[in-house]
C-alpha cells in the first residue's frame, strides 16, 4: 500500500477508535445515570428531567460516534446469504461503488443539513422544552459529528477498498500474463 | 405513470439488500437513489432531504430503544458469568431421572435465561457446549438434542425482557410494558408445546430420549448415605443455583409489571445486577467487561443506523406514495382481518429466510402496520404475532442463526443434516402458536387494558 494512503487509513483509523472508547463510556455512564436516576427517584422521591435527558444524550452521542468505528470494523450487519457465492473481487467492488457513490455523499449530505440545526441551536441557547431540562446544542452537535466521523472513516474505507482491488487484479493478472 | 416507481423502489432494496452491502447503508443508498429520481422528474422537494437531520434527532432522543444497550450489556455479563453453566448443571442433574429430563431441563433453562438475557447467541452457545455433550453421552437422539437446544435458546426472542418485543412496540407505537405482558402467556404456551413435544418424543420413541443411568445424576459423590441432612444440602445446593437468577428476573421484570420501574430503568437494573452477580462470581476481569462493553456499544450502533437507514427509506418510500401502494395491495386480500393476518404473517414467515428480526421490524413491520390498524386490529396482538413468527428466523434451514451458534460448538460426530432437521418440529411448532395466537386473541393478555407505568414512555412512531 502507498505510504502516504495508509499513513492516512491509520491515522482516521486512530482518530474513530478513540470515538468508539468514548462511546463505549457514554453507553457505560448512562446505565449507571439511568440505574442511579431509577433508584433515587423511588427512594428519596427525587428526579430531575435533566437525568431522563442525559440518559439519551449519552446513547445518541454513543452510537452516533460509534458508527465509523463499526464501520471499520465491518461490524455493521450485512445480508451475505446470496453475497457470500460472489467472488471476492466483486463483493469488493460492490463496496467500493455503495462507499463512493452513497455511502460517502450521504455522510456529507447529513453534516452539510445537520451543520446549521446545530449553530442556530448554540446561538439561541435553546433549552429543553421540559422544566429542568438540558442546554440542546451539544446533542445537536453529535449529529453532524457523528456522520462527519463516520464520511472520514469512509473515504478510509474506499482507499482500503480499492487498493485491495488493484492488488488483486495485479494478482490475477500476473497469473495470465507471466 | 409515476406510479410504478414505489413498487421500483422496493424490488431495488431487495436486490440492494441482497447485494451484502451493510444493510444500514443499502437502505440509505435506495433512499437516496430515489430520492434523487423523485426531485428530477419533480415528485419530490429537496426539503425532504433537508428534513432528515430532524428525523436523526428524533431517533435520538427516542427514550424506548434505549433499552436496546441496557439488555445486551446484561445478557453479554451474564453470559460470561456463568450462570448459564450451573443452572444447566444443576437443574440437568434434577430432572436427570426423567425419560427425556435433559431436554426438559434445556427447555427450562431455556426459558430461565431467555427470562434474564434475552441474547439467542448466548443462550444457544451455553446450552450447546453444556447439555449436547451430557445428551451425546447418553445416546440422545442427535435431532432431538440439536433441535431442543436451538429451540430454547430461541425463546429468548419472545420472553420479556426480550429486545425483539422493545423494537416491535417502538415501531407500533405501543408501550415496552403492554408488549411484555401480552407476550407472557404465549411465551408461557410456547414454552409448554415444546415440553410437550418432548413429552410425546418419550411415548413414541423412548429410545431417542432416554433418562440418565444413576450414576450420572448425582449432586453430590456417590457413597454419601441420604439423610435428611443430606435432602437439605441437595435443595440448598439447587437454591443457591436458582435465587440470583429469580432475583435478577424480579429486578427486570417484577419491577416492570409492578409499575415500579419503567422498562428502560429495568433493563439498567439488570444490567447492575448481572455486574453484580458476575463481581460476586469471581468471573468478571477487566477483558471481559470491555468486551461487553464493545459488543454492546457495536450492537446498538448498527441498530440505531438501521433505524436511521430505513428512515430514510421510508421518507421517500412514502413521498413516492408507496405506503399507500402497500395499503391498497394489502386490503385489497380477501378474508379481511384474518386474510391480512395470515398475508402479513406468511409475508414475515418467507422473508425471515434472509432477513433477522431487526431489519423486518424497521423495514416491513412499519409497512403492515398502519394498514393493520386500519382494519381495527389490536396493534400489541399484531406485535405479539410477529414476535413468536420472527422466531423462525432463527430456526429455519439453511440460515437460522440459532443453528449456526449450535454448528459452532456442537462437537464433529453431529452431522449439520441433523441439526437442521432437529429444527423443524420447533418451527412447526412455532408456526402453530402463531396460527393459535390468530384464533385466540385473548391469550394476548391486555388487550384491553394497559398497565400503568410511573413515567408515560414517550413513544416516538417514526411516521413512515
Amino acid at each position: 500500500m502507498n505510504k502516504s494512503i495508509s499513513s492516512y487509513v491509520g491515522a482516521v483509523a486512530t482518530l474513530n477508535r478513540w470515538a468508539g472508547y468514548l462511546a463505549r463510556a457514554m453507553i457505560f455512564a448512562a446505565i449507571f445515570i439511568c440505574f442511579g436516576n431509577a433508584i433515587s427517584r423511588k427512594a428519596f422521591d427525587l428526579s430531575s428531567n435533566a437525568y431522563l435527558e442525559i440518559q439519551w444524550y449519552l446513547f445518541g452521542g454513543a452510537f452516533l460516534f460509534a458508527a465509523a468505528d463499526t464501520l471499520r470494523a465491518n461490524a455493521h450487519v450485512r445480508i451475505d446469504v446470496l453475497a457470500s457465492k460472489l467472488s471476492l473481487k466483486n463483493r469488493l467492488a460492490i463496496d467500493l461503488i455503495g462507499f463512493t457513490v452513497f455511502l460517502l455523499p450521504f455522510c456529507m449530505l447529513m453534516t452539510y443539513f445537520s451543520w446549521p440545526m446545530f449553530t442556530d441551536s448554540f446561538y439561541r441557547h435553546e433549552m429543553s422544552a421540559d422544566a429542568g431540562g438540558l442546554l440542546r446544542w451539544p446533542i445537536k452537535l453529535c449529529i453532524p459529528a457523528g456522520f462527519f466521523l463516520l464520511g472520514l472513516q469512509a473515504t478510509a474505507e474506499i482507499l482500503k477498498t480499492a487498493v485491495q482491488l488493484k492488488q488483486l487484479k495485479a494478482l490475477s493478472g500476473g497469473a495470465h500474463h507471466d | 405513470m409515476t406510479e410504478w416507481l414505489a413498487p421500483l423502489m422496493f424490488l431495488c432494496l431487495v436486490v440492494f439488500l441482497l447485494s451484502g452491502f451493510p444493510v444500514a447503508f443499502a437502505l440509505v443508498a435506495n433512499g437516496l437513489l430515489f430520492g434523487l429520481v423523485g426531485i428530477e422528474m419533480g415528485l419530490l422537494k429537496i426539503e425532504l432531504l433537508q428534513a432528515l437531520p430532524e428525523r436523526v434527532l428524533g431517533i435520538v432522543r427516542n427514550e424506548t430503544l434505549l433499552a436496546i444497550p441496557f439488555f445486551t450489556f446484561m445478557g453479554l455479563i451474564l453470559e460470561r458469568s456463568g450462570l448459564a453453566e450451573d443452572l444447566l448443571d444443576t437443574i440437568g442433574k434434577l430432572f436427570g431421572p426423567l425419560r427425556g429430563g435433559v431436554a426438559y431441563a434445556v427447555i427450562f433453562v431455556g426459558a430461565l435465561l431467555a427470562a434474564t438475557t434475552g441474547v439467542v447467541a448466548a443462550s444457544v452457545i451455553s446450552m450447546g457446549l453444556i447439555s449436547l455433550p451430557v445428551m451425546m453421552r447418553y445416546n440422545y437422539d442427535p435431532r432431538i438434542a440439536t433441535g431442543v437446544i436451538a429451540a430454547s435458546g430461541t425463546l429468548a426472542q419472545i420472553i420479556p425482557p426480550s429486545l425483539v418485543l422493545i423494537v416491535l412496540a417502538d415501531q407500533l407505537g405501543k408501550s415496552v410494558g403492554d408488549m411484555y405482558q401480552g407476550a407472557l402467556l404465549p411465551s408461557a404456551i410456547l414454552t409448554g408445546l415444546y415440553a410437550l413435544f418432548i413429552f410425546s418424543i418419550t411415548w413414541l420413541r423412548p429410545a431417542w430420549a432416554p433418562a440418565l443411568p444413576p450414576q450420572a445424576r448425582r449432586l453430590l459423590p456417590a457413597d454419601t448415605a441420604i439423610t435428611l441432612r443430606l435432602r437439605l444440602r441437595v435443595a440448598g445446593k439447587v437454591l443457591g443455583v436458582l435465587l440470583p437468577t429469580l432475583l435478577l428476573i424480579f429486578l427486570v421484570l417484577g419491577t416492570i409489571f409492578l409499575g415500579i420501574a419503567t422498562p428502560t430503568e429495568g433493563g439498567a437494573m439488570g444490567a447492575v445486577g448481572a455486574l453484580c452477580i458476575a463481581l460476586l462470581k469471581r468471573k468478571l476481569s477487566l477483558k471481559l467487561f470491555n468486551q461487553a462493553l464493545a459488543n454492546t456499544t457495536q450492537l446498538s450502533c448498527f441498530v440505531m443506523f438501521i433505524l436511521i437507514g430505513s428512515t430514510v427509506f421510508g421518507l421517500v418510500f412514502r413521498g413516492l406514495n408507496g405506503d399507500l401502494w402497500i395499503e391498497r395491495l394489502l386490503l385489497d386480500l380477501p378474508g379481511g382481518k384474518t386474510g391480512f393476518l395470515i398475508a402479513a404473517n406468511t409475508m414475515i414467515f418467507l422473508l425471515a429466510f434472509f432477513l433477522d428480526f431487526f431489519e423486518l421490524a424497521f423495514i416491513i413491520v412499519p409497512l403492515l402496520a398502519p394498514v393493520a390498524q386500519k382494519l381495527g386490529i389490536d396493534l400489541v396482538w399484531f406485535g405479539i404475532m410477529l414476535g413468536v413468527n420472527m422466531q423462525t428466523s432463527f430456526m429455519h434451514p439453511p440460515f437460522g442463526f440459532a443453528l449456526f451458534y449450535l454448528r459452532s460448538v456442537a462437537p464433529e460426530n453431529i452431522k449439520t443434516s441433523d441439526i437442521y432437521r432437529g429444527a423443524i418440529p420447533y418451527v412447526l411448532i412455532q408456526i402453530l402458536m402463531v396460527a393459535l395466537l390468530i384464533a385466540f386473541p385473548e391469550w394476548v393478555s391486555n388487550l384491553e387494558t394497559s398497565i400503568e407505568t410511573p413515567v408515560p414512555l414517550q413513544l416516538q412512531l417514526p411516521d413512515f
